[in-house]
């Protein structure tokens, strides 16, 4: 569950929110839409305590994932050891990896890997960490269409009893997860 | 524009080595003084005979233990204090001009106020572990700021803890920094290592055996003990570096791509 009260936030003279509010329960699938710089990805943060410069209340009951809007992934690591370095299960890292259609790929580095391939990475060990919570900051860039209709049904399905929130500007996505959609 | 011939890594070594030698060689020619210059065969013969005294020996095992003692307390007190000033930014405000001012002081200086302010023989471990202490310290501290902050967050978010940061996001991101300045300092510690030796005549040194020799205008020993000063450097020079690719190996940090910079 994520409440969000009379938020107050800018960058110099930069105002992005001025007396935002916001109450989300703890299912529910979410699209957080709105222009370039209007603030998506900095609730994301601050949702998450990353943040924290801020006026206003946030709070979250619950724990966080995160597919981050970069990859950032681990680079003296292997696909599989990224994922299981959250998890720590081998089982589940590798049921994954399989999942976003990695299993051939899961002893190689970031660095030998597609921009394609590290985002699915990056969607495995975030699927793969205990949380009650998802945020995903457009995680289907860079993907092919199949793919990314693989890993939309994969989301909804591990994540049904969950609450997720997604930035995205793509329409079809929204669609396809079957999102409430917030405008900010 | 013609492609450059690519020849063997070690046949280039050998062929430098042998060119630069025969430089010596013709130069010795053309002086004609062994006392100026000794031709290259009559250092290898003083280095032979050097080779079967055990005073030779017990001088190289000294210095080495000497100049190796200040470079490893060097590393060990540069790495506290780099955390320690990329951590705290007092420490930093703190500590900056203390390695400013070593940096900027000639060597002889120490030296010389060394002789006056602590034991000799412990002159070339201190002398040493001065000129690498500010280098391993500029370079951690470097490390760890320029530690990858998406990283950072993204180890808070997963839950990673300190421990777990420490090995998978600061360590890969501090040890390319850290061996940067440990191969560019073992030198510097045996250059002012010998220079402190010769300076403050350490019983059982190579510089103390460089002294005498220039003392004694025994030239080819001279050359023969500074050719055994190269010799040595090389070979731990090799040695760490050898150490330094196995542990990356094994941690795989030659993945992580990151060009170690020297500050």
């Amino acid at each position: 569950m994520i409440t969000v009260k009379n938020l107050h936030k800018s960058f110099d003279n930069n105002v992005v929110f001025d007396g935002f509010s916001l109450e989300l329960p703890d299912r529910g699938f979410y699209a957080v839409s709105g222009p370039s710089g209007s603030g998506k990805t900095t609730l994301f943060r601050m949702i998450c305590g990353l943040d924290t410069e801020y006026g206003g209340e946030i709070n979250v009951e619950g724990k966080i994932s995160y597919v981050f809007q970069e990859n950032r992934l681990l680079p003296q690591m292997t696909a599989y050891e990224n994922v299981f370095t959250v998890c720590g299960d081998k089982e589940k890292s590798l049921f994954l990896l399989k999942a976003v259609g990695l299993e051939d790929a899961a002893d190689k580095y970031p660095s030998e890997l597609s921009g394609g391939m590290n985002r699915r990475v990056a969607i495995a060990r975030a699927l793969s960490y205990e949380h009650d919570i998802l945020l995903l900051d457009e995680p289907f860039t860079a993907l092919d269409a199949d793919i990314r209709d693989k890993i939309i049904s994969l989301v909804k399905e591990l994540e049904k009893d969950r609450l997720l929130l997604i930035i995205t500007h793509d329409p079809d996505e929204i669609s396809a997860l079957g999102c409430d959609e917030i405008r900010i | 524009m013609k492609k450059r011939a690519k020849l063997p890594q070690p046949l280039k070594t050998l062929l430098s080595f042998l060119f630069w030698v025969g430089v010596w060689w013709i130069i010795s020619l053309i002086v004609g003084r062994e006392v100026l210059i000794p031709s290259p065969p009559a250092v290898a013969a003083r280095l032979f005979e050097l080779l079967k005294t055990s005073d030779f020996y017990i001088s190289v095992l000294l210095s080495v233990a000497r100049i190796t003692a200040g470079f490893a307390s060097a590393v060990v007190l540069g790495v506290i204090t780099g955390v320690l000033c990329a951590r705290y930014e007092a420490f930093d405000a703190l500590l900056s001009p203390f390695f400013s001012v070593i940096k900027a002081t000639p060597v002889a200086s120490f030296i010389i106020l060394a002789l006056v302010w602590i034991n000799k023989e412990l002159i070339p471990v201190f002398i040493s572990a001065l000129m690498v202490l500010p280098v391993i310290h500029g370079n951690v501290r470097q490390g760890i700021l320029q530690t990858d902050v998406q990283l950072l967050e993204m180890a808070r978010i997963f839950g990673f803890g300190r421990k777990k940061t420490l090995k998978v996001v600061y360590l890969p991101s501090v040890l390319p920094y850290l061996y940067a300045g440990m191969k560019t300092c073992l030198g510097l510690a045996w250059k002012a290592g010998v220079a402190s030796e010769v300076l403050c005549f350490a019983a059982y040194s190579i510089g103390n055996r460089l002294y005498q020799s220039k003392v004694y205008l025994e030239t080819a020993d001279m050359f023969a003990w500074t050719v055994t000063v190269i010799i040595i450097s090389v070979i731990i020079e090799k040695l760490l570096m050898a150490a330094v690719s196995l542990h990356n190996k094994k941690n795989r940090y030659d993945n992580s791509k990151k060009s170690a910079q020297i500050v």
